[in-house]
């Protein structure tokens, strides 16, 4: 039966053999077959990504991140958060019913890197903005364990006198336009300033950041200090907006509104 | 092959490598190998026809069964709903005295709300709900908003000093920073407001007799002129001796001289009526518990 079965292959095992018999033979014929061999998974499941048109979702009222929120987001890199924390609630519906509606690819494709991650020691932040206070986030993250006594997180009280960098901010920006983030000619130039003036409501410099990122921003002292810019206010601002850069997941997942 | 040579021994071909006189067999491969490489195969073909597979440049083949992780978990989802739906359409709609007298709702109610708490309030209010400096304590009878139910419920939706457009709104102004008062008169109604709860001060008579001035010109507007507080606007009662930022000289200075001004998110979007309601009636419970 076995031989039935196989029997009209042979020819195709015979030409198989003899090729494969005759590169081994070919030092450079066995490599270029085997690269060939290990790149038909990336050709076939990987570089369609890049054409096929819903690997992305369409969201039009998907935001930038501020600059004050990228260097947040360059800082929550920097401290490793990623190593304990996920931001990709996935299709599974204890996921879904534990951190609301599964994450989408389009909520993070101004993400360079992204930040999926997968694992949790700590819980999925993918939608944890304006879930708690900006006095919570900060004095959780001095202190986790005052407010969370079973907490495992270490302790980044340091960020609350750690001046925040703003020089480099420019250049940043003009790095994610360089990969596709479509930040403007203004919105990189005035970086610094936009900076400063999110996390300082009530300077001269607040207003620019409402006319060049929308007037949803975030305009807060967020670390709760007003004499000083710190690397506090930019990692609270870019963890209160996680989850809100796009209305698309709560507008397209009916199932886990209101009943 | 163009080797064709044969081992004596074993009749097997040999694959024309020596070493020393020894060669090499080139023996056939096992029959499961061959049986389970074709079952893979079949494997394969079958999965292409029923499942998402082929990329077909701008689109691609989604295979006959139509799976789709997204639809799987949408249609898990309205499943769980509808199975709830009994008692989740209840609490949702019900008034709150008709749920307490239905053994049932509360059994949903004792289930349900414990785990929504641990996962979204504990964390501010602690998983005793006892509060602290900062975030009030749900126990202690002591409601910035009111402890009924229509209140509990509306303060959850709708959070203070959130984002949500219909959030409450409360802030203390910062007597202390924008000059209102100076630090003496700060120190001075400081103990007068400590002797409306009955802590000792250091100050006389005639210090709680000014400090009682202060209070009714700058204080008595929002907390009112007896001290106890105005529930419309978040206005604590300063008369009970319990403190969400803390009733010391430090604090209650601080209190007046930077202002606060508390923030609770908003859950609606985050948590169903339903959800809410539970919580409402949980947290109504645990004050009435607690406080006995």
């Amino acid at each position: 039966m076995f031989r039935t079965l196989l029997g009209p292959f042979a020819r195709f095992f015979e030409f198989h053999a003899k090729t494969h018999y005759r590169a081994e033979r070919h030092s450079m014929a066995l490599a270029g077959g085997i690269l060939l061999a290990a790149s038909i998974g990336g050709f076939i499941e990987i570089a369609p990504l890049f054409t096929i048109d819903d690997t992305v979702e369409a969201a039009p009222d998907m935001r930038l991140y501020t600059p004050l929120e990228q260097a947040g987001r360059d800082i929550y890199i920097r401290e490793g958060c990623y190593a304990c924390h996920s931001q990709m609630i996935r299709t599974l519906q204890d996921d879904v019913d534990r951190y609301g509606p599964y994450s989408l690819a389009a909520e993070s494709k101004y993400d360079h890197p992204m930040l999926w991650g997968s694992k949790r020691t700590g819980p999925d932040l993918a939608r944890v903005g304006e879930k708690y206070s900006d006095d919570w986030q900060v004095r959780h993250l001095a202190d986790p364990r005052a407010l969370v006594p079973e907490s495992v997180m270490p302790q980044y009280a340091f960020l609350l006198d750690t001046p925040l960098e703003t020089e480099s901010l420019p250049g940043r920006l003009a790095a994610l336009r360089a990969v596709g983030v479509p930040y403007s000619d203004a919105q990189i130039a005035n970086a610094a300033s936009d900076a400063f003036g999110q996390a300082m409501p009530d300077s001269d410099r607040a207003g620019g950041v409402l006319d060049r990122y929308g007037e949803e921003t975030n305009l807060r002292i967020f670390d709760g200090r007003r004499d000083r810019l710190t690397e506090m206010d930019a990692l609270v601002a870019y963890l209160q907006i996680l989850g809100g850069l796009t209305d698309l997941a709560a507008r397209t997942q009916p199932a886990r509104g209101e009943n | 092959m163009s080797v064709k040579e044969r081992d004596p021994l074993t009749g097997h071909q040999t694959t024309g490598h020596e070493w020393n006189g020894i060669t090499e067999l080139n023996t056939r491969v096992p029959r499961a190998v061959w049986f389970f490489i074709a079952v893979t195969h079949i494997w394969a073909l079958v999965y292409w026809v029923l499942m998402p597979a082929w990329p077909l440049v701008t689109t691609y083949t989604k295979g006959l069964l139509g799976y789709d992780d997204r639809t799987r978990v949408e249609r898990q989802l309205m499943a769980a709903n509808a199975q709830r739906a009994d008692w989740t359409q209840a609490l949702a709609t019900l008034p709150a005295e008709d749920i307490r007298q239905d053994p049932a709702l509360m059994a949903r109610v004792a289930q349900t709300a414990p785990a929504l708490f641990g996962d979204n309030c504990a964390a501010c209010h602690g998983t005793n709900a006892a509060g602290g400096p900062g975030f009030p304590s749900l126990v202690d009878d002591a409601w910035l908003w009111g402890g009924d139910t229509a209140t509990i419920m509306e303060t959850l939706r709708v959070g203070i000093n959130a984002p949500h457009p219909d959030s409450r709104s409360s802030q203390m102004l910062a007597f202390g920073e924008t000059g209102i008062l100076t630090r003496p008169q700060i120190r001075t109604v400081v103990n007068y407001v400590q002797s409306l709860s009955g802590r000792e001060t250091q100050a006389d008579a005639q210090q709680l007799a000014e400090g009682a001035t202060i209070f009714a010109e700058n204080c008595a507007s929002c907390h009112g002129e007896n001290a106890m507080g105005n529930q419309d606007i978040g206005a604590p009662n300063l008369t009970d001796d319990f403190w969400i930022y803390g009733g010391d000289d430090a604090a209650m200075f601080t209190t007046i001289d930077l202002g606060r001004q508390g923030w609770m998110p908003a859950w609606e979007g985050r948590l169903t009526t339903a959800e809410r309601m539970a919580l409402t009636i949980y947290i109504q419970d645990l004050g009435a518990e607690q406080g006995k």
